[in-house]
């Protein structure tokens, strides 16, 4: 199996994000960069697959040379070689021109499976992988949670539906299967791991060279705070003070008693 | 140019997030002055559309479009949206829509918008989608108007559709071309005697700031003390801390108790969408720019380890 996982690196999950008043992020600089969430799940489910069937894993991450971290992070777990997509400004792609960018930079390598996490968390659009099966006539999966390599030909994954609900699902090989967290228990890099790394390749394509124009068919016009749709009512004071004003909204205001 | 919603139903029952799309939908054609047809693949669902104020409803009846299959779907829309001229396609942010709208985004090579929350007309029209975790709301315009869009749960009331009278036109697509590329199954659960969340008065809920594992005694004690059921966040549930059956959000259960409190939730949309709908939302968590507090009517910026014990204490000295 030749597997590649589309690996993103975003902003940590707790990253304090601003914005002025024009719509720019001012913090960058401040803030912490780390692998998307799902995206981790995906890289593992990748490597588990490889171990038991054999084949390779090519790390694939779109960005500037910062998100070589990821990449490094996915070899040193144990993917087999790396491919950097480089453009300096991928958050001014909407969905599909990341899609198109990433489908010219991996065209030419004989796939059978791509694999990417369910969704990013900085814009959360949930579609790289499906818009990628379709760019190469490839079968999809979305929201997996398991997966069980039938033959050569098909693969059967394990579909999260909605209220608790599940559905098995098979498909034809080459696939596409975006990836629910949860899904397995990531790796952490050994030491070898590390060491190994520092041996294994990673390619670098450049938008230009791949001839990438963005079309930026939908476009971030104005980013700001959130307008609020409550007003919260904020409970101050010390430890004491705070427990016993939440007993008396408990109480009086909330009636639970 | 028109404003095509596409309806999703199952066993004839149309679902509620396609009906909010349809109050989204009308709302948008009297601004964007444009007639507003519906989609539907089930005679009965199109009979209930009836009484709605469309410009038109499409029904396609056919076997091969009873069960989900994001292939066929994404053939049959592309035909539908090719007579109908369509230049809008609305949808609700189901796990149906978000798995075939892309694929026709990618043949079409039209942009998908996916999990609005609103829109706006002045001066021009875009769409409303919250980023980064729900930290930031941000305004997205498309080419020409011409696109697919989704919006969240919530977004628009399913009780403000406004109603008229309108015929379902019986149409029929060319399926001749469908693959097997996918083949879906039986849908399961599997969790037998699953906790029905949806009917608890009071949730204590718990998120990443909880910490590990062996915090979770301190939730817990708290939930005893006010009778109140155990509920999580995604990453808890993903970590193995709480069962599935636990987990509030989007791939989780909706809830609407009379009391939600929110220990160490950032608040996440996917989890936003599955409780918002409570009467009164708590919340503790140290981050004071957590997303959580933007739908808390009380909002606590603490450690949750120094309130909740303390808390527990009086609830049970009551």
């Amino acid at each position: 199996m030749k597997i590649v996982v589309l690996v993103k690196q975003v902003f940590d999950k707790d990253s304090n994000i601003n914005v002025s008043g024009d719509g720019v992020l001012t913090n960058r600089e401040d803030l912490t960069l780390s692998t998307n969430e799902s995206d981790a799940y995906a890289l593992e489910e990748a490597l588990q697959i490889k171990e038991k069937n054999g084949g390779e894993v090519i790390v694939v991450s779109v960005g500037n040379d910062s998100v070589l971290t990821v990449i490094k992070d996915g070899l040193a777990k144990g993917a087999d070689r790396g491919l950097h997509v480089k453009i300096d400004n991928e958050e001014s792609l909407d969905a599909l021109d990341l899609a198109k960018l990433i489908h010219a930079s991996i065209k030419d390598e004989n796939i059978d499976m791509v694999l990417s996490g369910l969704q990013s968390d900085d814009k959360g659009n949930g579609q790289t992988g499906i818009l990628l099966a379709e760019l190469m006539n490839l079968s999809h999966a979305s929201l997996v949670m398991g997966t069980e390599i039938q033959d050569d030909n098909s693969i059967r994954v394990k579909r999260e539906l909605e209220g608790g609900w599940f559905q098995w699902t098979d498909l034809s090989l080459p696939t596409s299967l975006t990836i629910q967290s949860g899904i397995n228990k990531p790796r952490y890099s050994s030491l070898r791991g590390i060491m190994m790394m520092k041996k294994k390749p990673i390619d670098v394509k450049s938008a230009e060279d791949l001839g990438f124009t963005a079309l930026q068919k939908s476009k971030v016009m104005k980013m700001y705070i959130p307008e609020k749709t409550k007003e919260t009512v904020y409970i101050e004071g010390s430890v004491n003070e705070i427990v016993d004003q939440l007993m008396d909204k408990f109480a009086n205001e909330i009636k639970i008693f | 140019m028109s404003i095509l919603v596409f309806i999703q139903q199952e066993n004839g029952k149309i679902n509620r997030l396609s009906l909010e799309a349809i109050t989204g939908a009308q709302q948008l054609g009297a601004k964007l002055n444009q007639p507003v047809t519906a989609c539907v693949f089930d005679e009965n669902s199109a009979n209930e559309l009836k009484s709605y104020k469309l410009d038109k409803i499409v029904c396609i009846n056919d076997s091969q479009l009873v069960e989900y299959n994001p292939i066929t779907f994404a053939n049959v829309m592309e035909q539908i949206i090719s007579n109908e001229n369509s230049t809008l396609i609305i949808a609700g942010h189901t796990y149906e829509a978000r798995d075939w709208i892309p694929r026709l985004s990618a043949r079409l090579d039209l942009p998908f918008v996916s999990d609005c929350t609103g829109f706006k007309t002045d001066p021009n029209f875009v769409v409303i989608r919250s980023i980064y975790q729900g930290k930031i709301s941000s305004d997205v315009s498309i080419e020409n108007n011409n696109g697919f869009i989704s919006f969240q749960s919530g977004s628009f009331r399913a009780d403000e559709i406004q109603v008229g009278s309108c015929e379902v036109i019986q149409v029929s697509v060319d399926l001749s071309q469908s693959t097997d590329l996918v083949r879906p199954g039986e849908k399961f659960q599997e969790a037998t005697g699953a906790v029905d969340l949806s009917r608890a008065k009071i949730i204590v809920s718990v998120g990443r700031g909880i910490g590990k594992e062996e915090n979770l005694p301190i939730a817990e004690e708290l939930a005893k003390s006010l009778n109140a059921e155990i509920g999580a966040s995604r990453p808890v549930v993903d970590y193995g801390w709480l069962p599935h059956e636990r987990q509030v959000g989007s791939s989780g259960q909706t809830v609407i108790p009379k009391m939600y409190l929110a220990l160490g939730i950032s608040g996440a949309v996917q989890h936003q969408v599955g409780m918002k709908g409570s009467d009164c939302i708590v919340a503790i968590n140290k981050d004071p720019n957590a997303p959580i507090f933007e739908i808390a009517d009380y909002g606590i910026v603490e450690d949750l380890f120094e309130i909740v014990p303390k808390l527990t204490e009086k609830l049970n000295a009551r």
